[in-house]
């Protein structure tokens, strides 16, 4: 009954030796080189025999800290591929005059803009963010670990379930040509019949459900496992910042999912939701994503603001100026990112009261935002600046964050939205908040926090010379956007005939060049400082005489993260610890009770990423069977009896006397 | 509306009164751009050509300096903390312990929110003013708007990738060309055929989402003759970069002579050259054409330029008497619009279409003139396709989304 073709097509659906891009050399390119690399890290994984290690020890790791490091590792390994991408469209955009095509077609270029947005947003930012709060606010305050540990790793591998089913849409079909938040109708099947969106929709679906579940943790365990005596206004303010972003997430993101799902159906059984007969609305597509889409804004930068805050007292040797007003601003700004979603646009058509009404909502946010902006100030104000690494940042951000914070506003009055919107001018403002903001923290909370992860400091030149090359990248790659923005030119051209603008692409794409150098720079930072470990070491745990608990505990922490629970007392519990001359316990230990490893979170993922590949291809015998593995395993996974186990107390006695030791020989040197 | 909301809201007054001799000063600070476009580059957002822009560029102006009253102080004091209480610097004051002032508390709230209350009453009045589907209240700064100044009206549709621009009151039609004459208010109809695009003239008005099956407005003047650029502000697909047209602001002999000439340009934009003009292609030149279908724009608009097929008001208009019932999802399918429908989706059901229906609006359209779309005595059939079976409907049958699938061509 069946011929050959009809049984591939049932095998591969709508797969075929056509979808592989052999015919773009760039791509063929690219792949050559991603596969030489994938199999030199595979060899060598295999050769130093690390699989078993890997499995054992970070892949089925239920251990907040090793999540928040692999976490980290994929922002950055994804910053690389979103970076490219960047850099592509610089190269475009810098050629394509006076006739030049430049050297990618629109086929290419469109997928190019697509993934640069979604793969910085989804996989660089919203990992670099969840890392550092997965990793800093269990030992912030206090706990052994997440509320959910097993929860935490499934999350994890969610996310990277989501970035794997980005990549293969380089080399296996294509990605989304449709901007990074796929408006339809371009987006529905009528417009976009290939697998492009059906990778975005569940690239983003697999990577939300770990997201909306590590909100969900993280918000549990910052409001049931803070150690005795921390109220909620003597949580640090990272952990402020942490908890309110998690509230966005938990709140925000099951809109993304929602409006996915009904994207999905439109395309996969016809319904017409978003379409522009039957009484589609495409509108509401746009209402609904922006109303996840905005608070996401803030879900990337409230950890920034928050590691700011605890960087700017640090190296101020000061305590934070305006505590509380930070804390109730930080509250102020979730509640009202509610509130702003309509000036995403102002120019589709709604009233003038309307508009007004998100333009003034939107001015609202400064208010809180400009009141952080000067607790920082008067944090530096009467203190003793140390001008290490993570405070560079800091600097950088504050001079940054205003400029992208006033064009902000502007876009916020409907008039001025009218003639900026969509212009070079609105991605020249969001790329200032965002990577002055979120990617200016990322690299703070880096800076600050590596030497607690890894027990020794990074290496300040090469940082240094990173922090340079990203700051005045930065300042090189945007600001002739602002520029051509004011000359009416318009987001995501290809091609241009005038000839005037040409000298301004130049510059941002010598900008891009320099922002280029400034991520080589972290890496060689990196490694660099790996091989100096024993001339960075630091063995207090405490190398910035920081103030908040994740310094109370050894650098790198034992898994149980403090041997006994510490009782707080004030806002800045570790720097009221040592001014009361703290003494660390050196008897009485006991068995501590933590969760055991499991297997399953990975599992689970790979089901689900198997699942978003057969039914992004139409093989539903895939998706099907995927499916079910995936109910089994999450049935069977209740049936697991062995979810925790005991330190024991000769163990704890072990790794506390370990540091002891070093502890003494450090004050001895 | 307008005079009405000038008498009632006297704010308005001050707020012009205000932006007069603000604006003033402003300028001055405007030419500093300018000077760089002296240098060959065009800074047509702050040097605009029509009235509507040149007011949202004072309010861009405005705006920004109202923000660097707060912006510069936070950057000066910025460098000046950061230089003077660097940990070198021993001789300044270290206060580790001090972390709350009321008086500044009470400061750094209120500054930036008095900004924000000047900056929001602005914005209020400002959306208000300059609100695209507000008739203009003046054709410039110095000339209110005259009984004598009637708008000329512009349909535009954006097509993939190209802009359609009908001019229903002199009856031509142009692609990827546009003109106005100078002082004369113009008044645009927005749609588009497929996907969302925007339309945007930087040197004459701000720009407002062009989207399919929804009609958008924006009111405008130019008041500098000169030719400026238009193009789509909102990605739509892969021809988008080559999606720009010349928007010729024209004085108002020169703009009799174009209409002239466009009319004798001949050619005819009927339904049937619209349904291949509205295939995709990319960059496009300009095209005239000296008559035009007069109910093209409306039947754009309403998804039915196919002959035969129902239009979304017609649907909208037995929706609103109560619909045709169950029975009624046999004969009422017919709104498939999205181009490659007919590929369908996964699941979904075969694309389906109206059979046969009596359009009101062509009926309107023949009484009050001639019509030009020619009379087809064959059985009506949408877009090409195979005539649907006549069978009534099993309700049984009936899918639980969309209705019946039709069975057979018989």
């Amino acid at each position: 009954m069946f011929d050959t073709s009809s049984l591939a097509k049932v095998i591969f659906g709508r797969l075929t030796l056509e979808s592989l891009p052999l015919h773009e050399p760039i791509v063929v390119g690219t792949f050559v080189v991603v596969a030489l690399g994938g199999i030199a890290l595979l060899g060598a994984v295999t050769y130093f025999r690390l699989w078993g290690y890997l499995w054992r020890e970070w892949f089925t790791t239920v251990d907040h800290k090793r999540i928040g490091i692999m976490y980290m590792i994929l922002g950055i390994v994804m910053l690389l591929r979103g970076f490219a991408d960047a850099i592509m469209m610089r190269l475009q955009q810098a050629i394509a005059f006076g006739g030049s095509e430049g050297y990618l077609n629109a086929h290419h270029y469109d997928q190019i803009f697509t993934a640069h947005g979604v793969i910085m947003i989804f996989f660089v930012a919203m990992p670099l963010v969840t890392g550092l709060m997965n990793y800093v606010v269990p030992l912030q305050i206090g706990a052994r670990d997440v509320s959910f540990p097993f929860l935490n790793n499934f999350s994890f591998w969610m996310t990277v379930g989501g970035a794997v089913l980005v990549m293969i849409s380089l080399f296996v079909g294509e990605f989304a040509r449709t901007g990074w938040l796929a408006y339809p109708p371009l987006s529905n099947i009528g417009y976009s019949p290939d697998v492009g969106v059906d990778y975005y929709i569940w690239g983003l679906q697999v990577a939300g459900v770990g997201t909306t579940l590590s909100g969900i943790n993280l918000i549990c365990t910052i409001v049931k496992l803070r150690a005795p005596g921390m109220t909620m206004m003597r949580m640090p303010v990272f952990t402020w910042t942490s908890l309110c972003t998690n509230v966005l997430i938990v709140a925000s993101f099951p809109v993304l999912t929602a409006v996915l799902a009904l994207l999905s159906l439109d395309r996969y059984v016809g319904t017409n939701f978003f379409t522009n007969d039957f009484g589609g609305s495409p509108m509401m597509y746009v209402n609904l994503i922006w109303i996840w889409g905005h608070p996401e804004v803030y879900i990337l930068v409230l950890p920034a603001f928050g590691i700011f805050s605890e960087v700017t007292s640090t190296f101020s040797g000061k305590r934070l100026f305006g505590y509380t007003s930070m804390v109730y601003a930080t509250v102020v700004i979730t509640i009202l990112s509610y509130l702003v979603w309509l000036h995403h646009f102002f120019t589709m058509g709604s009233g003038a009261s309307v508009n007004s009404f998100f333009g003034i909502t939107t001015m609202i946010i400064s208010i809180p935002t400009g009141a952080k902006m000067f607790n920082w100030l008067f944090t530096m104000y009467r203190g003793r600046i140390r001008f290490e690494l993570p405070m560079m940042w800091t600097v950088a951000f504050m001079f940054t964050f205003v400029i992208g914070g006033m064009t902000g506003v502007l876009l916020a009055v409907p008039p001025a939205d009218f003639v900026l919107h969509n212009s070079l001018f609105l991605v020249a403002h969001f790329h200032n908040v965002i990577i002055g903001g979120v990617v200016f923290g990322a690299f703070a909370g880096i800076a600050y926090w590596f030497p607690k992860a890894f027990g020794f400091r990074l290496d300040p030149f090469w940082g240094k010379l990173s922090f340079w090359f990203w700051v005045t990248g930065f300042y090189f790659a945007f600001m002739p956007l602002y520029v051509l923005g004011l000359m009416g030119v318009t987001r995501r051209l290809r091609v241009f005939d005038d000839p005037s603008l040409q000298i301004w692409f130049v510059i941002a794409g010598i900008g891009a060049f320099l922002i280029f150098l400034g991520i080589v720079s972290f890496l060689v930072q990196i490694a660099v400082s790996v091989l100096k470990r024993e001339a960075l070491k630091d063995v207090t745990g405490d190398p910035w005489n920081a103030r908040t608990l994740e310094w109370a505990t050894s650098s790198p922490p034992p898994a149980y993260n403090f041997a006994f629970t510490p009782v707080v007392h004030d806002n800045d519990a570790w720097w009221d610890m040592k001014r009361r001359g703290y003494r660390r316990p050196l008897t009485g230990f006991k068995p501590i009770h933590m969760p055991s490893n499991t297997g399953t979170g990975v599992i689970l993922a790979a089901l689900a990423t198997a699942m978003g590949f057969g039914l992004i291809w139409y093989m539903w015998w895939l998706a099907a069977v995927s499916f079910i593995g995936l109910l089994a395993v999450a049935i069977g996974h209740t049936f697991n009896y062995h979810r925790d186990y005991h330190i024991p107390a000769d163990e704890v006695v072990r790794v506390e006397d370990a540091r002891t030791h070093l502890l003494a020989a450090g004050a001895k040197s | 509306m307008s005079s009405v909301l000038h008498r009632s809201y006297p704010l308005f007054h001050i707020a012009k009164f205000q932006q007069g001799s603000t604006v003033r000063v402003l300028r001055i600070l405007a030419l500093l751009p300018l000077a760089a476009a002296l240098s060959g580059c065009d800074f047509v957002v702050l040097a605009p050509a029509g009235d509507v822009a040149v007011q949202q560029r004072d309010l861009v102006v405005i705006s920004t300096v109202l923000m660097l009253l707060i912006v510069l102080p936070v950057m000066a004091l910025t460098a000046l903390f950061a230089w003077r209480y660097r940990q070198s610097n021993t001789s300044a004051r270290y206060e580790p312990e001090w972390d709350h002032s009321t008086q500044l508390e009470l400061v750094i709230w209120s500054a930036p929110l008095l900004i924000i209350v000047c900056l929001g009453a602005l914005t209020w009045m400002g959306t208000h003013l300059l609100d695209p589907y507000r008739a203009l209240g003046r054709i410039a700064a110095d000339r209110p708007i005259e009984a004598q100044d009637k708008p000329l009206n512009v349909e535009v549709v954006a097509l993939d990738w190209k802009w359609l621009f009908i001019y229903p009151e002199y009856g031509v039609a142009t692609v990827n060309e546009l003109a106005a004459s100078v002082d004369r208010p113009i008044r645009f109809s927005i749609t588009a055929s497929s996907v969302m695009n925007s339309f945007y003239i930087p040197a004459l008005a701000g720009q407002v989402y062009a989207m399919p099956g929804m009609e958008t407005k924006l009111h405008a003047v130019t008041n500098k003759p000169g030719i400026y650029r238009g193009f789509s502000a909102n990605y739509s697909g892969a021809g988008f970069s080559g999606m720009h047209f010349a928007f010729h602001s024209l004085a108002a002999a020169d703009f009799d002579k174009w209409i002239a000439g466009v009319k004798a340009s001949g050619g005819m934009l009927g339904r049937s050259d619209y349904l291949v003009l509205e295939r995709p292609s990319t960059n496009q030149p300009v095209r005239r054409y000296g008559s035009v279908d007069r109910d093209l724009f409306k039947a754009i608009v309403n998804m039915c330029v196919e002959p035969g097929k129902m239009c979304a008001s017609e649907m909208m208009a037995i929706d609103a008497k109560g619909g045709l019932g169950r029975e009624g999802l046999n004969n009422t399918l017919p709104l498939a619009y999205d181009k490659y429908a007919r590929r369908g989706a996964v699941f979904g059901p075969e694309p389906t279409y109206v059979a046969g229906i009596c359009s009101v609006d062509e009926l309107k359209g023949q009484s009050a003139a001639k019509s030009n779309v020619p009379f087809d005595t064959t059985p009506l059939r949408g877009a090409g396709l195979k005539r649907p079976p006549f069978s009534p409907a099993n309700p049984s049958s009936t899918s639980l989304l969309l209705g019946p699938r039709p069975k057979s061509d018989s």
